[in-house]
């Protein structure tokens, strides 16, 4: 049977019929309906962990027990597993790993653009990479096989119009992988020098015979339509490459994009008069071909930067570009904004108001940083708000401290901003630190994590208690506010930011998309009272907006929550009490 | 067959994702190869989104871009002014006359461009407006203004009825099927 499936959808589906036990997991996207998928097959154990490198952590535990393990992550959440990854890649596997990476070219919802290939690289662990829906699942289920093959774990790259694309898959029923036998083997599994010593030797060996296996793998495919223009390229490049060029080159399609095969790709390169390496982001199969002597063109053409596409390709090899009409006037653009009765605009009008120093996070909350609110400073990597914020104020000092404030998510404080928040209380600074505490992970789509009470199957779980954890921290003095109330707020803020000792404040509000969460009926303005100051405009609601001169709420998007009602001084936002 | 392609466009949360199910469900069932794309996360907040739908004998990119569109579906009227430059020489633009402000004209930084469609016909392009809230309204609920727009999307790609009558009853829970067939109608029957 043919199913229209997401590309991570195809790949959960590959978890499970490749036998997979046990799945653990961070969301982020592009990564994060794997895992979501995955907990839909009761075959498969699958959490939400607190971040990558605990949950691959995990996964490496349960494939050292002997069940076929998975983990994923969005690529920088590689960066926050490279640790165990770097040396799994030594202890090899007992029952299968697969490890999912999902990377962001065009950064659609991502910090940063980095191609995930230089960790297979540099942790010498083989990856693959899929083009469809259908090789999503293909190839995790032959992953599974190569890391109990090669006693190796096995990364999958996806990118965004890989993991967010939905083609048709052919599902098959789920062969089962026994629990293999669990011996104790220090030699193998404890890596202190003198053992990992000897297993380094094994990873050199080991990836000689993964460059033998992919000189011959059915996983590299090679297309022969001419001999005039060859293309090596990998993943979604290829399908654009097919889309421009069509039958007209050939090519050579590589599934295995770590270790390269050498003898492949150098028998094909000889067939032709030029080659060229179609890749998205960085040089890798192109400095590979180099490295092998072959003359071929790629970077100097297509860049290092954002996603490739058909038009670019055609316009790079071929000179070719398809005529259209633009819309004759700049049409304004429209970036994504806080929710309307989004919790976090209560925090951030006041600390947009105040003017303080803002050392921002990863989450919906980052969107603090755009106009009108214009209330975040920096935003580096998860976690880094609260020991950035430490950094920043040990640089310039106490006049610092009285301006200036960290903000974190519920669910960024438990993946990494506990450490720092450690930090500050043991390396003392008077920071004031804000939890934005919306009871969900809500950029990736609301999953829950250790602070909400339910675990990724929707059972009810242990529940992280924010305020004893700041106070177990060190944090003596640990407030709680709702965001909803402005003046509540402001006051919190400016009192914590005057004592000499640090503070936590939790705003706690969870967000307005939930479904349990209750709304009030959506607020008016009375015309009459309108004086046009537009102060309410300055919170970035998208409900509010000037029509003929005054202000209006659409009532289908405003859900009540009140706050442009605090910042009106001629009482003329109302009519929900 | 040369491949087609459909984008469907509009403002984070007007039901873009239901749309192109009931879409790509319809697609193959007539046995296309089929390949439906989307982005999630930051951009899904208020922000402009786009879905990409191709079909046909063999669909390689997933990605549409500018002049290849045979069909666009906006489902806000800025939105459908912001993507025309996608559609290729003969293709169809079917618009919901709906405006939601973006944060910059809310801010007073950009104005909304005043007479969109009159504009977009001066440019020889085939754009069909409609009320789709008002129709949806009609039909019992405003949220369904996006099944409306593929109700006017049915009378472009030229199916069988039944094929999109069937996907509604995959795609739209039970208790919201009767809303959304009589919103179906609406559409394809202006």
């Amino acid at each position: 049977m043919k199913k229209l499936m997401l590309g991570n959808e195809a790949f959960a589906r590959g978890l499970y019929e490749g036998g997979c036990k046990i799945a653990s997991s961070y969301p982020g996207t592009p990564s994060t309906e794997i895992t979501e998928y995955t907990a839909k097959y009761d075959e498969i154990y699958a959490e939400w962990a607190p971040n990558e490198k605990v949950a691959l952590e995990v996964a490496i535990g349960s494939s050292i027990a002997g069940a076929r393990s998975f983990c994923g992550m969005k690529h920088v959440g590689l960066n926050v597993a490279a640790d165990p990854l770097y040396t799994v890649s030594y202890t090899g596997v007992n029952g299968g790993l697969v490890i999912a990476v999902a990377d962001d070219p065009g950064m659609h919802s991502s910090q940063n653009e980095q191609d995930s290939r230089h960790h297979a690289i540099a942790s010498k662990v083989p990856m693959l990479e899929p083009a469809d829906s259908a090789e999503c699942k293909d190839y995790v289920v032959e992953g599974f096989k190569i890391s109990e093959e090669f006693d190796t774990p096995v990364i999958i790259r996806l990118t965004t119009r890989v993991s967010h694309s939905q083609s048709s898959v052919k599902v098959c029923p789920r062969e089962e992988a026994p629990l293999k036998e669990y011996v104790k083997n220090p030699q193998k599994y404890v890596m202190m020098p003198a053992m990992a010593r000897g297993r380094h030797i094994f990873v050199e060996e080991r990836t000689q015979k993964l460059i033998e296996f992919s000189e011959t793998s059915k996983l590299n495919k090679v297309e022969i339509n001419n001999t005039k223009i060859g293309i090596i390229t990998s993943g979604i490049a290829y399908q654009y490459a097919k889309e421009a060029l069509g039958d007209t080159v050939s090519y050579l399609k590589l599934g295995i994009v770590n270790p390269l095969p050498k003898k492949l790709i150098i028998d094909f390169a000889e067939k032709f008069e030029t080659v060229y390496i179609i890749e998205e982001l960085d040089d890798i199969i192109e400095t590979h071909c180099k490295k092998l002597g072959l003359d071929v063109k790629g970077k100097e053409l297509f860049g290092f930067i954002g996603e490739l596409s058909q038009s670019i390709i055609a316009e790079k090899m071929l000179g070719k570009k398809l005529d259209y009409k633009e819309f004759p006037e700049s049409v304004p653009v429209r970036p994504p904004v806080m929710c309307a009765g989004c919790p976090h605009r209560g925090v951030f009008s006041v600390l947009s108001k105040n003017k303080l120093m803002v050392s921002g996070d990863i989450g919906c909350y980052t969107l603090g940083a755009s106009a009108p609110l214009s209330a975040m400073d920096t935003t580096i990597c998860m976690g880094a708000s609260i020991s950035g914020l430490h950094g920043f104020n040990k640089a310039r000092g106490t006049d610092s401290e009285k301006k200036s404030v960290a903000v974190i998510g519920d669910s960024t404080f438990m993946h990494s901003g506990m450490t720092g928040l450690v930090n500050v209380a043991y390396n003392t600074t008077n920071s004031t630190v804000l939890i934005l505490d919306n009871s969900i992970t809500g950029m990736t789509g609301h999953q829950h994590n250790p602070t909400t009470g339910y675990n990724l199957k929707g059972d009810v779980s242990a529940k992280v208690d924010l305020e004893s954890l700041c106070r177990a921290i060190g944090i003596d003095r640990v407030r709680v506010v709702d965001p909803y109330d402005l003046a509540e707020t402001e006051k919190a803020i400016t009192e914590e930011l005057e004592v000499d000792e640090p503070s936590v404040i939790i705003s706690r509000r969870p967000c307005a998309l939930l479904k349990y969460v209750k709304h009030k009926p959506a607020l008016r303005v009375d015309r009459d009272k309108c004086k046009s100051c537009k102060m309410c405009m300055k919170i970035g609601c998208p409900a509010i907006s000037m029509k003929d001169g005054k202000a209006e709420i659409n009532h289908t998007q405003c859900v009540g929550c009140g706050v442009c009602m605090q910042k009106c001084k001629f009482d003329a936002i109302g009519g929900n009490e | 067959m040369e491949t087609k392609s459909i984008m469907i466009v509009g403002v984070g949360g007007q039901g873009s994702l239901l749309a192109s199910r009931i879409l790509g469900n319809v697609l193959l069932s007539q046995g296309f190869e089929v390949k439906v794309s989307e982005v999630h996360g930051m951009s899904q907040r208020g922000g402009s989104v786009v879905t990409y739908v191709k079909y046909g004998a063999n669909v390689y990119s997933p990605v549409i871009e500018k002049g290849e569109a045979d069909v666009i579906v906006a489902f806000e009227l800025l939105e459908g002014a912001r993507y025309v430059s996608y559609l290729k020489e003969g293709g169809h633009l079917i618009v919901s006359t709906q405006q939601i402000d973006p944060m910059p004209v809310i801010t007073g930084a950009a104005q909304y461009p005043i007479q969109i469609i009159e504009k977009i016909k001066a440019l020889g392009i085939d754009i069909i407006p409609i009320d789709a809230l008002v129709l949806a309204e009609e039909a019992g609920n405003a949220k369904a203004s996006n099944v409306v727009l593929m109700g006017v999307l049915s009378t472009k790609m030229g199916f069988d009825d039944n094929l999109w009558q069937k996907a509604l009853e995959e795609c739209v829970p039970a208790k919201f099927l009767e809303l959304n067939k009589k919103a179906f109608d609406l559409g394809k029957n202006i």
